[in-house]
């Protein structure tokens, strides 16, 4: 059997204190394994995108723990913990969060200068980067210079340029229409699956459900479903049953 | 990270002038008005360092700064003289009087006498006649503002004035620092200026001395003192004497102070409101970097870095502003006549504007640094 990428055990994750305090999620015990795509899944408030910051590294759980390639990430110390992510994760957000006033290449050169790479050579990796995601032509536009897709796709090669194990994503094509959407999954399927890596991503876009590996339900806190959709039905039908 | 720092900085191009405006503008206002204030004080003693041969100042045991004494009698020249440690002393007159011009209009002067035989007492630098031109009957030399003042489109060297009813004549203008009330200064032979001024028993304003050796002055001075019962001091007491007297009993320390105040306060009011929109604008991407894998130390150099970056050419430019004021000011008007900015003017409006932007910054810096990286997933 293979060894999982991601080992949840026993995260419990409460907000607030005292009579105000809420249970976000109770108990989660996942696996994921690497050379997946793996999609999670849920309705807003289900504690998706608190459990998808918890495996990131970016909000310390209640309990439990998070083995992240070995690594129990929430014994690392604060710095380790952010020198790890920095090695090791890649993060897309829904918003795309590119810094406006930097070109498409140096917003997809950030992760290498932050790890101390010199500018040229981060720039250089970076404009690599875009040509694989089709985008090359554009490594001298600003973010506003381009439209949702294009940003999208800068985000995920900013993601990728330091060839991270895990790659973190928040519903990705949220901000996005359905062709432009389905093209961005399209894409981050084909350059981010690899076998020694694992991506997650966080969605409720059904559009798109049928390009998962693995589906993990969530709802109000606790898991409810795991499955590997059949790719030959559709999955809504899947889902459903 | 550096440059990332500054690109997200210059690229929103309104806030970054905005800024630079912020503590361009303040820069210009602190530096300008503390540079005048400065000068202003310094003018309080211009008369002190117009004196460069004597290195002691002798004066009636009250007084306080160089217009503000009481006549000494002529016996005090010998008593001083007499001090061990004194090389020599010579009697200086300096006393107002009023001029009526060609034009008839009357000027309120001041009247610097110098002794007869060696003229100590006249600034070094003549620009006009020469030294021997004071011997002559009557004779003045004028300062070179005051010319201007009393002589506006006419050569001053050869005109006729009525000095407290007495004629006098103007054979040579000499080079000296504006005094703090800007009057004009005549200088004239002690023996004339006996003649010029109102008559009372004692006439004699200053014992100008100078001590055998001129790492003495203090020690000498101290000696003078204890001999006569005279105040004596060396050139720089003297001279800061005459400032703290004005600084203390004046206004101007104040105003000029609440102006600068108001500079520092007008610099934080824009720079920290701007900074602190400037970061909450690009609050998503902070935290996008925290997320990656930013650490706090470089999101630290990072603001740092902007609020330098800004500071130091917002400094530049006010410094650059402001001097160029003075400088214009001082090639193109008597009013500002030899004044300069001092470095120390310059160090403490440095120190204003790192206060100001550094201190800005570090509240602006709060805000990142409380920010969870995680906020950028909701």
């Amino acid at each position: 059997m293979r060894d999982p990428a991601i080992s949840v055990r026993g995260i419990v994750k409460d907000f607030g204190n005292g009579e105000t305090r809420v249970r976000a999620l109770h108990g989660i015990d996942i696996d994921v394994f690497p050379g997946e795509l793996t999609y999670l899944v849920g309705e807003s408030g289900s504690g998706k995108t608190t459990l998808i910051s918890i495996v990131a590294g970016i909000l310390y759980p209640t309990q439990g723990s998070v083995r992240v390639f070995g690594s129990e990430i929430y014994d690392l110390s604060k710095n380790a913990l952010v020198l790890f992510r920095l090695a090791n994760i890649g993060f897309i957000f829904q918003q795309y969060n590119l810094i406006p006033t930097l070109t498409a290449a140096e917003n997809a050169s950030v992760p290498l200068v932050a790890a101390g790479m010199k500018r040229g050579q981060a720039v250089e990796r970076a404009r690599s980067a875009l040509d694989k995601l089709n985008i090359g032509q554009l490594a001298e536009r600003l973010p506003r210079q381009m439209s949702g897709g294009q940003q999208q796709r800068v985000a995920i090669a900013r993601a990728l340029v330091h060839d991270p194990r895990l790659i973190v994503c928040d519903e990705p094509t949220a901000a996005l229409d359905a062709s432009s959407g389905r093209r961005v999954m399209d894409l981050l399927r084909e350059v981010a699956i690899q076998p020694d890596r694992a991506v997650i991503i966080v969605t409720h876009d059904n559009r798109v459900f049928d390009l998962a590996d693995r589906i993990l339900e969530i709802e109000d806190g606790r898991m409810v479903g795991d499955r590997r959709p059949d790719k030959t039905k559709p999955l809504q039908q899947e889902l459903q049953h | 990270m550096g440059w990332i720092a500054l690109r997200m900085l210059t690229g929103d191009k309104v806030k970054y002038y905005g800024l630079i405006f912020g503590i361009a503008f303040s820069t210009l206002l602190i530096a300008q008005q503390s540079t005048l204030f400065v000068n202003l004080m310094l003018r309080a003693s211009a008369a002190v360092w117009d004196v460069t041969d004597a290195d002691i100042w002798v004066m009636d045991s009250r007084a306080e700064f160089v217009d503000g004494t009481k006549p000494l009698p002529s016996t005090d020249l010998y008593r001083v003289r007499g001090v061990p440690g004194v090389a020599w002393a010579v009697p200086n007159l300096r006393q107002g009087a009023t001029v009526r011009t060609a034009a008839g209009e009357l000027e309120q002067v001041t009247v610097v006498g110098l002794d007869d035989a060696t003229l100590i007492g006249l600034p070094p630098r003549i620009l006009r006649g020469s030294l021997g031109d004071l011997s002559a009957p009557d004779s003045l030399f004028i300062d070179d503002v005051g010319s201007r003042k009393l002589f506006p489109n006419a050569d001053p060297v050869g005109q006729e004035i009525e000095l407290n009813d007495r004629r006098a004549v103007i054979r040579g203008v000499v080079d000296a620092n504006p005094s703090f009330t800007s009057g004009v200064l005549l200088y004239t032979q002690y023996s004339n200026a006996l003649n010029y001024v109102p008559g009372t028993r004692n006439r004699m304003t200053f014992v100008l001395a100078r001590a055998a050796e001129a790492k003495d002055a203090p020690a000498t001075a101290r000696r003078i003192e204890a001999a006569t019962g005279l105040r004596a001091r060396t050139q720089s007491e003297f001279a800061r004497d005459s400032i703290y007297y004005v600084a203390a009993n004046t206004g101007i320390p104040i105003n000029f102070g609440l102006t600068v105040l108001l500079g520092f306060i007008v610099g934080v009011a824009i720079v920290g409101l701007t900074f602190s929109l400037f970061i909450r604008d690009n609050i998503k991407q902070f935290g996008a970097l925290k997320a990656i894998g930013v650490t706090n130390a470089k999101i630290r150099g990072m603001v740092a870095l902007q609020a330098g970056w800004i500071g130091f050419i917002g400094y530049g430019i006010g410094i650059g502003l402001a001097t160029a004021f003075i400088v214009i000011g001082g090639n193109n008007s008597d009013t500002f006549k030899g004044f300069y900015v001092p470095w120390q003017v310059l160090v403490g409006v440095g120190i204003a504007v790192l206060l100001m932007v550094f201190g800005t910054g570090f509240i602006a810096l709060l805000k990142v640094l409380r920010t969870e990286p995680a906020e950028v997933f909701r």
